[in-house]
């Protein structure tokens, strides 16, 4: 099962939305099966009753007071923008061809 | 003191001298940049270097204390801060294609507190893209050489903020720690690092690597400087949800205390699964003389056993990338930093230059986690893998729990080898993971850990680290233990470890 192919390396790397070329595909997909493998043996840990750890500190539901403060201008928040219009991110299209 | 005595004295040295009247903040931030000049052709520690806005900080530190304002204890000393830190209006690249040119309209909290105390920005420190590395070879701007030796690694992600550390490029620096980022870098260039408590230190502005176990902290060339600057930093932020509530314990007073090198009463548990076989012999020695002297010092020795331990590096290297995966969506082409639109595609979608973009602007490094974290994640494999390493997180917490019911502090040697050389490890990535082998357990259980210089390894002459591990929230007990070490150490050395150091060639 920590067996992984390069038709799935490429099916990952479509779900993550990153091109891969066929070199990088030959590159990965055998180093990925290596580190797989190496930590597949976390499945000998018998931890059937541990409950899970998510994160270090025990802290939930933190709030803070819903009041108006100072944030970030429209200006600045589009500053680093690859292509802005009208006061807003300027997108490649979003829907396809035919819609 | 000439400029370059200047740059050799530690922090807390520097801060008297200020407050004494004896040198001034342009003075001393002029010569750490003159030493940048002068060396950083050869150890490529910066990714940026911010002269004027140093400088300009600098002459303002001055004018305030002509003035006779009221001036917090580091006004006008530099630090440098590594580049994952956002800084207004200077670049941020996480050493990384995709964040070229980004100039981040807002400061990080770290980085808001660090100019509230009156500090001299230096520059931004290279690093592995995004933190992903222990050598700092996987920053898309060429690596950082370490000081001691120029054809080795210094370490990772954060080699940039140790090496100009130990090169004298900066008395002090910010680094952040994921798995040992902080503290391998420290162990392999003979400088001290801090990984504090997980919530001890803002992560507002810290972009995110694996925000379940990313910690900021100091990296420095004494406990009491790291201590100083880590009390700069630290306490609470409403801005970051994970901060832990209330202020930083008093860890310079620790690490004054400590200084008296005096550890009866004080019970260090050596770490069994974290020594021996898989450790150099060198570092392996360097530790066993540490922990000797730490008995001189009157402290008591015990061994405790964590055995869930030897599954701690596979647990990382799943919860790890699938945050890591989920973290970088948000590198997307569309809000800020790179676009690259695909060729030979007539009106490309979102979706499509999306994939370009991180296709261009990713390393190989990235790639990998990214999409070990999207498999770990995946139906059908997720209880398999992430949930099963969450349970095993839990494990690593109560082996801690257990580790600290017989011991105050626990100790292991902090990277199992010395800095090897550069391109070694590079395209194998799965000897690259073992470097924090010892450091990610710290980071699992959210506990603060030190790395301090234990010495000179026989074979190769090369820096070795002792790691200190306290329980959550005791970060002070790092500072006193590590500076009674330290003591010992330095007195056993005849002077400090950096003094060793070979001296660099100026000029480029």
């Amino acid at each position: 099962m920590s067996d992984i192919t390069r038709d799935e390396v490429r099916h990952l790397a479509d779900l993550a939305r990153i091109d891969l070329s066929d070199a990088e595909l030959d590159h990965l997909a055998p180093q990925l099966a290596v580190i797989l493998e190496s930590v597949a043996s976390i499945r000998e840990v018998a931890a059937a009753d541990v409950p899970p750890t998510s994160h270090a500190l025990p802290l939930t539901n933190v709030f803070r007071e819903d009041a108006v403060r100072p944030s970030l201008s429209a200006e600045e928040a589009l500053s680093g923008a690859p292509e802005v219009e009208e006061q807003r991110f300027s997108v490649p299209r979003i829907l396809g061809e035919e819609a | 003191v000439t400029a370059s005595e200047l740059t050799r004295l530690p922090a807390a040295d520097l801060a008297q001298r200020l407050a004494a009247g004896e040198t001034t903040s342009v003075a001393v931030t002029q010569a750490f940049l003159d030493r940048i000049d002068a060396v950083d052709g050869s150890v490529h520690a910066y990714l940026h270097v911010a002269a004027e806005g140093a400088l300009a900080a600098a002459a303002a530190s001055d004018t305030r204390r002509a003035a006779g304002q009221p001036l917090g204890p580091l006004d006008g000393v530099p630090v440098a801060v590594k580049d994952v830190l956002t800084t207004r209006g200077l670049p941020t690249t996480c050493g990384s294609r995709i964040l070229e040119g980004w100039l981040p309209p807002y400061d990080a909290t770290v980085v808001a507190r660090l100019k509230a105390a009156g500090m001299p920005i230096l520059g931004k420190t290279n690093m592995d893209e995004f933190a992903m590395g222990s050598s700092t070879e996987h920053s898309a701007y060429g690596p950082t050489h370490n000081p001691w030796d120029l054809g080795r690694i210094p370490g990772g992600s954060g080699g940039g903020s140790a090496a100009a550390v130990a090169a004298f490029e900066a008395p002090w620096a910010i680094g952040t720690d994921t798995g040992g980022s902080i503290r391998q870098p420290g162990a392999v260039t003979g400088t001290v690092g801090v990984k504090p408590t997980y919530g001890g230190v803002s992560r507002y502005g810290l972009v995110a690597l694996a925000n379940s176990l990313d910690q900021a902290g100091p990296v420095a060339r004494s406990v009491l400087d790291s201590a100083l600057l880590h009390e700069a930093i630290g306490g609470h932020d409403p801005l970051d949800s994970t901060s832990v509530p209330g202020s930083v314990p008093a860890l310079a007073e620790a690490a004054r205390q400590g200084a008296g090198a005096d550890l009866t009463g004080v019970r260090v548990g050596v770490i069994r699964e974290l020594t021996g076989e898989g450790y150099q012999p060198g570092v392996q020695a360097r530790f066993d003389d540490a922990l000797r002297l730490l008995v001189d010092g009157g402290a008591e020795v015990v061994e405790v056993s964590c055995p869930s331990f030897r599954y701690a590096l596979a647990t990382y290297y799943l919860i790890l990338p699938a945050e890591a995966s989920s973290n970088l969506a948000r590198f997307d082409a569309m809000r800020y930093g790179l676009r690259v639109w695909p060729s030979g595609v007539d009106s490309p979608s979102a979706e499509e230059v999306m994939r370009a973009t991180r296709d261009t602007g990713f390393g190989d490094e990235v790639k990998r986690r990214i999409i070990l974290g999207t498999y770990a994640l995946s139906s059908g494999y997720y209880d398999a893998y992430y949930g099963q390493a969450q349970k095993v997180r839990t494990l690593v917490v109560r082996d801690f729990a257990a580790a600290f019911a017989r011991a105050d502090v626990l100790v292991s040697p902090t990277a199992p080898t010395t800095a090897f050389p550069l391109g070694e490890k590079l395209d194998d990535p799965l000897a690259m993971y073992l470097n924090d082998v010892a450091t990610i357990p710290a980071n699992l259980a959210g506990v603060p850990a030190m790395s301090l210089p234990s010495g000179l390894a026989d074979e190769d002459g090369l820096p070795a680290g002792l790691q200190l591990l306290a329980p959550a929230l005791a970060d002070d007990r790092l500072y006193r233990v590590g500076a009674a070490l330290e003591v010992l150490l330095v007195k056993a050395w005849g002077g400090p470890l950096l003094d060793r150091a070979p001296a660099l060639e100026v000029g480029r």
